[in-house]
């Protein structure tokens, strides 16, 4: 039985590995358009999505409380990773520092590349930036190159330049064209990456498939579909940790 | 090259989701050369045979959309038919259906700008004969069609070339969803992002050979069709 689309929005990952445990449990059928997170809740805003799976939590706080959203729901998390060349012109390997690290790219004029694509990625970048005490858009040079496209995209043209990237693990560990980049500074809590999970209203824009959408966030946040995102292991290493039921993530 | 083989492999031994993906590409850039050979061919038939204020412009403006951009075929598409957008109510964005209309809009003007060269071109050859026939213009417009017809299908090969190859307007209208609107240059582009060269470069393969073959069964239908026309 093909039941009615569902369309949620999201970035990329082990959506190809949780959704067919879902249809096969309530036979309901999601269509995935990944998108960045700005993207994607302007898809959202525009009433082309019943479901957004992103990770911006204060943009997505906004979308709920401008009204475009019915209420969003923690799901799960992972981490950013600082990722370079081995060769490591700006001597950042290992720092647990992710602001001091930033501080040394930005003082040797090392490559970096950013997504510069308004993703959930981008923003984390930026607030990095603003962390080291960095104004990045007054104090960038022709060493900071915003490519204004997607993960993958800027992973193959850090790879091309042997540049500094700003990526979430999970893509990392999945992107097969690596050529000498490593990751060089993980950990630091300020890496951490938050996704959440939001019905569009469908106060808002009628359409919206309201009750199989909420079937889709509610079994994302049952047990069910928290231990379904926690199985999810590429090369044996878990991707994503639920926590859906931590308050405040 | 390993991807090269593991693509054509994944074809050749039938791999469900790789065929699905293929048969979808072929469905979405025909589907766009027979609406945009309905709209185009007529459409630059006429301005080939008739003569009103403005032609010429009309002439030079087919002739630039030829170099219409995918990517601005696929936005002004999306924001028509976004649920925001005049034509929301339809439900078709993120659809085949979509993808169909954002390139017809793309290669309809192709069509039309070749098709009004070749049958200009046969005008100039049949003019004293149709004249003397005393055909009136829908009447000129059918038979210069209908004897140009060999002549055209290279017009409506030029309109599938373009529709096959372009991402810009499918991955904005499209969506790339896994299954349902993923064709083989949104796939591409997805496995260049997911840093699998390989992949990427062995099904770029895959969709040119598939190219060639629509082409090469274009020209023998055209031979085919030229010997029974005597």
């Amino acid at each position: 039985m093909r039941s009615p689309p569902l369309r949620p929005r999201r970035r990329r990952t082990s959506l190809s590995h949780i959704l067919p445990l879902f249809k096969a449990k309530t036979g309901i059928d999601v269509k995935v358009v990944a998108q960045g997170t700005g993207q994607a809740l302007d898809t959202g805003r525009r009433g082309d999505a019943d479901v957004l799976f992103v990770h911006a939590k204060a943009q997505e706080e906004k979308f709920v409380a401008d009204g475009f959203g019915v209420k969003r729901y923690p799901v799960m998390y992972n981490d950013f990773v600082l990722i370079g060349p081995k060769s490591d012109p700006a001597g950042i390997k290992g720092m647990s520092d992710v602001a001091e690290a930033l501080k040394a790219i930005k003082s040797k004029g090392a490559p970096f590349i950013s997504r510069g694509d308004r993703s959930g990625t981008h923003i984390a970048e930026l607030d990095l930036w603003k962390a080291a005490g960095i104004d990045i858009g007054k104090e960038k040079g022709p060493w900071y190159k915003e490519i204004g496209q997607g993960m993958g995209a800027a992973l193959n043209t850090a790879s091309a330049a042997n540049a500094y990237v700003l990526a979430d693990r999970g893509t990392w560990l999945s992107f097969k064209n690596r050529g000498d980049l490593d990751i060089l500074v993980a950990g630091d809590k300020r890496l951490f990456n938050q996704y959440g999970v939001i019905l569009v209203n469908p106060e808002k824009h009628p359409h919206v498939k309201k009750a199989l959408g909420q079937a889709f966030i509610d079994w994302l946040v049952s047990p069910e579909g928290q231990k379904a995102i926690a199985d999810y292991k590429i090369n044996g290493q878990e991707l994503f940790f639920p926590n859906a039921n931590v308050p405040g993530a | 090259m390993p991807g090269d083989v593991s693509a054509l492999q994944l074809l050749l031994s039938g791999d469900p989701a790789l065929l699905a993906i293929v048969r979808l590409s072929l469905i979405v850039s025909l589907s766009a050369v027979v609406f945009g050979g309905l709209i185009g061919v007529p459409f630059g038939a006429a301005v080939a045979l008739t003569r009103f204020p403005g032609r010429e412009a009309v002439i030079v403006i087919l002739n630039a959309l030829m170099g219409l951009p995918p990517v601005v075929v696929g936005l002004a598409v999306y924001l028509l038919l976004s649920r925001s957008g005049p034509l929301g109510s339809w439900g078709l964005l993120f659809t085949p259906q979509a993808m169909i209309v954002a390139q017809t809009v793309l290669i309809a003007p192709i069509i039309a700008a070749l098709a009004r060269q070749t049958v200009e071109d046969l005008w100039s050859e049949y003019r004293d004969e149709l004249a003397a026939m005393d055909v009136g213009p829908l009447g000129r417009i059918a038979t210069l069609i209908w004897d140009g017809r060999f002549s055209l299908v290279t017009a409506l090969l030029a309109g599938f070339g373009r529709a096959a190859a372009e991402v810009g307007a499918v991955l904005i209208v499209g969506g790339n969803i896994d299954g349902f609107t993923r064709t083989m240059t949104t796939a591409i582009a997805l496995e260049t992002s997911k840093g699998d060269l390989p992949l990427a470069i062995g099904l770029g393969l895959v969709l040119i050979a598939i190219v060639v073959v629509v082409n090469a069964a274009a020209w023998g239908l055209r031979r085919a069709g030229e010997r029974l026309a005597g």
